[in-house]
């Protein structure tokens, strides 16, 4: 449903240094300056996939998060890869079997709204790095120069199933900046945590917040404001990559043209336009989303999701048409007017459109048990007579977050060749009494229920009341 | 299901005007009283009270509800909420749950929500379809020592929702305490001494609206403080911190009329022996897990059960348009280690104790008002839902505004023939 765009093409080649040469001397006609291209990774994962020893999971009901489920189900982990899955394997010589009588096995949950690390725990004004506020559209910003990889909320989601997590800037701006998908393995630094070839995202916000922040600031402050706001910025984003072309044909022509000014705010939006960025908009109401359909037709560019989408059930259609997917809450509404019409039908509905339904949190609260956001949306759209299987609701917290980050070759399923990214749950996991009692990322055993020591601490809350208590 | 339903609604149509009796049979009831659990139990409702509970066949006569294979409780009751004082929080126009600078108190206490309560809310309806069936409602933020006096409600549709004003009074001593209050715990624990000696003067007992008064508090404060002192009104006291806590109990010896409830105790788990030897009753959220500041480092998942298994009443329940994931919060300290039954006691039994109206809420028991839930199964279990539910028992409609909405796109989405949605009736 979501295109993938080639990783390839974020591997493109390295800035030249241009500052020596670009000093006004006059050149020969058929001698040019280096060709200036711009680094498109300046920030590279750094991540390492942990040790692994082989791993079968057997005797456990199966949700392979892409529609299957299977009964007293078994799954192989290799060198970090889900290596079979079925339900007669043999486990390979030396390899550690865990046998789960009762439970269940899911992909882990891939979580496309989260602000840890950008709006951390503890919430105090010098951590509050999520949003600059400072104007309407700072395309230029990367959430990853905010996280704080110490967030104790990481641990948290870990403890509920979160293998990946998209991290984003918040919505009090047109264009937020650049989000970054990383592994929930919070390391030293940020690049560590990367997630090796995930595109980056970029954050959009419709309707109140980006007016209500602006209004008094110089705008806008309005919903047309916002609008015009969004078509500048692109209109802006299509000269500087007409620039761009230009100053490319031209070198390749023989000519040595001048490479014009970096615009490290365009850079973003025309990484867009180009179709190697991913937009997430943070859109509540169905007619603002209605809005941003013909925006994004206007400029030729895809909304990857949008985001809270409150209203989706209005326009599920028009959302399935467009091939925009829903990150929605299960039941949140009414703290503001633009979420004043929310119903607890609303993913269940915009599934049985035929759209891309995707539960996210927005929440280091919620992100700890995605499942039962899941669970009561799934029981919800049957009471209703949408009578979805829980082996297809599992789309929504794995398979629909891996296609709306642009991973779903690597993760986001249980299926041979992919990561082995997993969830052990302690019983069915629509249920309130479900537990991740074992989560892998990369085949490597990361979390343990039952294995206190094992539980990851983070460096706040190293020496303080609590630490290393159940959480 | 629909039939069972429909069948439902006729029977409430009768019950206005024959006011007969009805008798829930068949399913398993949790009285959450001395009867405890039953299984295949008979509730019997008369006049808008509860005529009995057990496993006696129905009177003669009565409206039966065939509720074999479900599950009956009774209603709950959000322990902390600002219900019918707010419809949209925030840039929508006045919201009653927040007060501004006004000549009538510098305390705060003077505050009472019972002239503001909007029982037409879309909260009310979309809260009582769930299970939630009356709820402590009061103010969310006044900026000053106490966040006046709250009232207890029901979510029925009549037009009287209050059924206990001045129910309780509640107060801050955490960050967000000291925040409004000089910045500081020093000059907050400073203001609570000196408004409660101003309420122990005697002169207060004589006070007129235009006698003189030269204390901090206002006149119309100290008239409630010193109730608190008296403990005819409960004090709910919001602190997270062990210290907070200890400081809460030290006030207890210092004035022991004082009938005090804690809010949120955090690290409650850490002080909870000396909580449940004064009996000292807790309102909590329990998935609040992380360190939002300073004073909460110890939050855990696990706190509810820690608390109660020293012996402190447990009460859970802390939102106002979601009052009704209180059930799934309270199915989540189960998950981590609370009993079942405490879980559900902390959604029924256990606030009505706080706020003192359990002789007539919290329980199934004869006499009791007949606040009362079928549910599809386990109400703690987030795939379970409230298939009826009666306030003074009378069936309530269970239509909100949100069932409204999604009928209307349902219908739309199925082709109804409409011009626009404008003219798609639910």
């Amino acid at each position: 449903m979501i295109l993938q765009h080639s990783t390839t093409r974020l591997a493109a080649s390295l800035v030249c240094c241009a500052l020596l040469s670009a000093c006004g001397e006059q050149k020969a006609a058929t001698e040019s300056d280096p060709l200036v291209t711009i680094d498109p990774n300046p920030f590279p994962s750094a991540y390492t996939a942990p040790e692994t020893v082989p791993t079968l999971i057997q005797n456990v009901t199966v949700l392979d998060g892409v529609g299957g489920k299977i009964e007293s189900g078994m799954v192989l982990m290799q060198d970090g890869k889900i290596t079979a899955i079925g339900s007669d394997l043999q486990a390979p010589e030396g390899a550690t079997v865990i046998d789960g009588q009762g439970k269940w096995v899911t992909p882990g949950i891939i979580d496309v709204h989260s602000h840890l690390g950008v709006y951390p725990t503890p919430e105090t004004n010098s951590h509050s790095d999520g949003n600059e506020m400072t104007n309407p559209v700072t395309a230029q910003v990367w959430a990853e120069h905010s996280i704080w990889p110490q967030d104790p909320g990481f641990s948290r989601a870990l403890a509920g199933g979160v293998t990946t997590l998209q991290i984003l800037p918040g919505s009090a701006n047109l264009v937020g900046g650049r989000a970054v998908t990383v592994k929930n393995m919070p390391h030293r630094t940020v690049q560590e945590m990367k997630y090796p070839g995930a595109p980056y995202g970029m954050k959009m916000a419709c309707g109140e917040n980006p007016k209500r922040v602006y209004g008094a600031k110089g705008g806008p402050g309005t919903r047309m404001g916002n609008v015009a706001g969004y078509r500048q910025s692109w209109a802006d984003a299509q000269d500087y990559l007409r620039k761009w072309e230009r100053y490319e044909a031209e070198h390749k022509a023989g000519k040595n043209p001048k490479p014009p000014k970096r615009d490290l705010k365009l850079d973003t939006l025309a990484g867009v336009l180009k179709g190697e960025i991913l937009v997430h908009m943070h859109c509540y109401r169905a007619d603002d989303m209605g809005t941003m359909l013909d925006v994004m037709d206007e400029f030729d560019y895809q909304i990857t999701s949008f985001h809270h989408a409150v209203e989706s059930y209005k326009i599920a259609d028009l959302l399935a048409e467009k091939n925009i997917c829903s990150s929605m809450w299960a039941d949140w509404w009414g703290f503001k007017m633009e979420a004043y019409d929310g119903i607890k039908e609303n993913i269940p509905m915009v599934h049985a459109a035929g759209a891309c339904a995707i539960v996210h949190s927005d929440s280091d609260l919620g992100i700890q048990r995605l499942n039962q956001e899941a669970a009561k949306a799934w029981a919800d759209g049957r009471r209703v007579g949408l009578d979805i299987s829980q082996a297809d609701a599992w789309q929504w917290l794995s398979a629909n977050p891996a296609k709306a980050l642009g991973i779903f070759d690597k993760t986001g399923s249980l299926e041979v060749g992919k990561q082995a990214d997993l969830v052990l749950w302690s019983q069915d996991p629509f249920s309130t009494y479900a537990q991740a009692e074992l989560v892998y990322i990369d085949g490597a055993n990361v979390y343990d229920r039952n294995d206190p020591d094992s539980w990851p601490v983070a460096d706040f809350e190293v020496g303080q009341v609590g630490e290393g208590d159940s959480k | 299901m629909k039939n069972w339903l429909t069948i439902m609604t006729a029977s409430a149509l009768s019950l206005a005007v024959h006011a007969k009796d009805v008798a829930i049979v068949g399913a398993t009831v949790h009285t959450m009283g001395p009867q405890g659990s039953l299984e295949n139990a008979t509730v019997v409702m008369r006049d808008g009270k509860i005529l009995s509970v057990g496993q006696q066949a129905a009177p003669a006569g009565a409206e039966i509800i065939d509720a074999s294979g479900k599950v009956v409780t009774p209603g709950l009751m959000g322990a902390y909420t600002s219900l019918g004082l707010v419809e949209v929080g925030l840039s929508a126009g006045t919201v009653d749950a927040t007060v501004d600078a006004t000549p009538l108190t510098t305390a705060g206490a003077a505050l009472d929500v019972q002239y503001a309560i909007n029982p037409d809310s879309s909260l009310i309806a979309v809260s009582r379809i769930e299970g939630v069936t009356s709820a402590a409602t009061g103010l969310s933020r006044t900026q000053q020592l106490f966040n006046g006096q709250g009232a207890l409600i029901s979510l029925g549709d009549d037009a009287s929702p209050v059924l206990k004003p001045r129910a309780f009074v509640r107060l801050a001593v955490d960050n967000d305490g000291a925040d409004s209050n000089g910045g500081s715990r020093v000059a907050l624990w400073g203001l609570l001494e000196q408004a409660f000696a101003e309420a122990s003067d005697p002169a207060v007992g004589r006070l007129t609206a235009t006698s003189e008064w030269h204390g901090w508090t206002t006149k119309a404060d100290v008239k409630v403080i010193k109730q608190l002192l008296n403990g005819d009104i409960p004090l709910l006291i919001e602190a997270k911190r062990a210290a907070d806590i200890r400081q809460v109990l030290a006030l207890k010896a210092r004035h022991p009329g004082l009938d005090i409830t804690l809010l949120e105790a955090t690290e409650g788990w850490r002080v909870a022996q000396a909580l449940a030897a004064a009996d000292i009753a807790v309102i909590l959220d329990p998935e609040r897990n992380l360190p939002y500041a300073f004073d909460q480092l110890g939050a855990t998942l696990h706190n509810a059960a820690r608390l109660h298994a020293a012996g402190v009443d447990v009460a859970i329940g802390m939102n106002t348009h979601n009052i009704r994931l209180a059930k799934q919060h309270a199915g989540n300290a189960v998950a981590n280690g609370l009993p079942w039954e405490a879980g559900l006691a902390a959604l029924t039994r256990v606030p009505a104790r706080i706020y003192g109206v359990d002789d007539q809420l919290g329980t199934l028991e004869a006499g009791k008002r007949a606040d009362v839930v079928i549910w599809s199964g386990d109400p703690l279990e987030v795939t379970h839902n409230a298939e009826q539910v009666f306030i003074n028992g009378q069936a309530m409609s269970m239509e909100s505004r949100q069932t409204r909405l999604r009928d209307r796109y349902l219908k739309l989405a199925n082709g109804a023939g409409a011009a626009t949605s404008h003219y798609v009736r639910p």
